[in-house]
């Protein structure tokens, strides 16, 4: 259920460069699943407007914790990077359809591959996929070292590969460049990331079964609004889908790519 | 009978507040948060003949105090709108007002009669200031002729009173809003969104795949009040004001600048639950302003 809730600030940190890690505290983790996103309202003035919608990255129901991974980047995130422990910050969600955990059985294998600030999700997931006991192997691109982040956490979960376009740490290259290096094995793939990542994925895996989580710019984040409309695939049946109630994630196949 | 209760043409109004077309879908998602019944009245999304697909993405973009918003009227058109939307919000005590719009006068005119049928849509309101479609919209309304009869037209098939939406984007809404009135219309809702435009700070280029779009928010409220003010000194019709309103205090501005009802547009989208809220907190500043009933204050500000 869509909550709207004044959550309590646990901490507030800083784990690369501009990329801040926010721990919340509310009743609405409850109902949180790996892949939904929260819509948060940054400031209490017209001073940035918009609700901005942020990634889950973990989830503590017995703390009644979240956290969420946020590139400190425009004006709303700057703002949201200013929120002091106690403080309160007022958060919609958890919204849309995340990841489908359960399509992959103990005993698989799942490929996680995350670009960016699509990583963040990206963590919940294995943390869930690893206790219903499927390995996951990770891929995740960033720009460079001193934006990558979660190494620790992710290393302690399965085997983590990572790509850098400056080479400054990892592979030099993109997630792709990763796959020829190590060709990983797996039943399935889960994804999250820039447009043009998904895209390459998909081509390069066609007969492996894949979810990937798609990013839009979005008005109201429940699916009134139509800002996020993505167009789908032939035969799909619906002419398009919303990012943010329909998806984020989405089956591979579905968007138009 | 009670204090936020109003009568407008066609619309029984439990209080003034309802959510503008365009940022409240057909109510589906809004119902999952709270009971539509408790709003004075919904303005659904526009509908056309066809299917409408839209504008490519990005669609909104923020700017100071407000957004920009290129949607491009998407919509499944009025088949389904009928059959599926509508039906959806029969299950609601509450009167909708259906936003038709159209590429051409035919496709106004055989919307309308259609729409109107439905046992709840209780009024229309003919959109003729989308700014963001390259056919229909905003060119119906930005001269008084081709507004008044488009207008006659709408009214001439429509089983329900008519009210038209003004664009701001005129030289003088004055003599758009007389026309329309002309023409027959039974209120006047406005003001929809400025034509703007935001560039992207790395490339200059701007940010809506549009070019440009509509902007809404806090940021027009000054020109919505002033053009509801001037407006309700010219026409003998009721006036749905709508243009930045984020609480009970910018509904009494537009109230007291001449509006009967006010709608909430982008708000909706930083509080989604702003509507239920004004409406809980009307009452306690009628309170503060020593009214008893909220039709009292109407247009005070020009008395």
């Amino acid at each position: 259920m869509i909550r709207q809730e004044k959550m309590t600030v646990v901490a507030q940190k800083q784990i690369a460069t501009n990329i801040f890690e926010l721990t919340l505290q509310g009743q609405l983790v409850q109902d949180m699943t790996p892949g939904q996103f929260v819509h948060v309202k940054v400031s209490n003035t017209f001073e940035p407007l918009l609700r901005r919608p942020i990634s889950i990255a973990n989830v503590d129901k017995e703390k009644n914790e979240f956290t969420m991974i946020y590139r400190a980047e425009g004006r709303g995130t700057k703002f949201l990077a200013t929120n002091r422990e106690n403080e309160i910050v007022d958060v919609l969600g958890p919204l849309g359809n995340g990841f489908p955990v359960e399509a992959a059985k103990p005993g698989q294998i799942a490929l996680l591959v995350g670009g960016g600030i699509g990583v963040p999700p990206l963590h919940e997931l294995a943390k869930q996929l690893n206790a219903r006991g499927v390995k996951t192997i990770h891929v995740l691109g960033f720009q460079s070292e001193d934006v990558c982040f979660y190494e620790e956490q992710f290393t302690a979960l399965g085997d983590t590969y990572y790509a850098t376009v400056d080479g400054t740490k990892g592979t030099k290259g993109f997630v792709t460049t990763v796959f020829d290096e190590v060709k990983p094995e797996f039943d399935l793939f889960y994804s999250c990331g820039p447009l043009p990542m998904l895209r390459a994925l998909e081509g390069y895996y066609p007969e492996k079964e894949g979810y990937l989580s798609f990013e839009e710019r979005m008005g109201c984040g429940i699916g009134a609004c139509f800002a996020c409309v993505c167009d789908t695939t032939e035969g799909y049946g619906k002419d398009y889908v919303k990012v943010c109630s329909d998806g984020p994630v989405f089956p591979k196949g579905v968007v138009a790519l | 009978m009670s204090r936020l209760n109003l009568q407008l043409p066609g619309l029984d109004l439990k209080n003034p507040i309802m959510p503008a077309s365009g940022c409240f879908g057909f109510g589906r998602e809004y119902a999952q948060l709270y009971d539509l019944s408790k709003l004075g009245a919904i303005m659904i999304k526009a509908t056309t003949v066809e299917t409408r697909k839209g504008n490519p993405t990005p669609r909104v973009a923020e700017t100071s105090a407000g957004m920009l918003n290129a949607i491009g009227l998407q919509n499944p058109g009025i088949e389904k709108v009928m059959d599926e939307e509508l039906k959806f919000l029969e299950s609601y005590d509450v009167p909708v007002i259906a936003n038709v719009a159209g590429t051409e006068v035919a496709d106004y005119v055989e919307v309308a009669d259609r729409i109107s049928k439905a046992s709840n849509v209780k009024a229309l309101e003919l959109n003729i200031s989308c700014p963001n479609v390259k056919c229909g919209g905003i060119q119906f309304g930005t001269d008084p002729e081709t507004a008044r009869q488009l207008t006659a037209a709408v009214k001439a098939v429509s089983s329900v009173p008519v009210y038209v939406k003004l664009s701001p984007n005129v030289t003088n809404i004055v003599d758009i809003a007389k026309a329309v009135e002309a023409g027959g219309a039974d209120g006047i809702t406005m003001i929809n969104t400025l034509v703007g435009m935001r560039l992207d700070e790395r490339t200059g280029k701007p940010v809506i795949a549009n070019g440009t779009g509509g902007l809404s928010g806090p940021a027009i409220k000054p020109v919505a009040i002033r053009m509801v003010y001037d407006v309700y000194k010219a026409v003998n019709i009721p006036i749905i004001g709508m243009g930045g309103v984020t609480c009970a205090q910018d509904v009494i501005d537009f109230m007291s600048a001449g509006a009967s009802a006010v709608a909430v547009g982008t708000a909706n989208f930083v509080d989604h639950f702003v509507c239920p809220t004004i409406i809980e907190e009307l009452p306690v500043l009628l309170d503060t302003l020593n009214v008893k009933r909220i039709s009292e204050i109407i247009g005070r500000s020009h008395r």
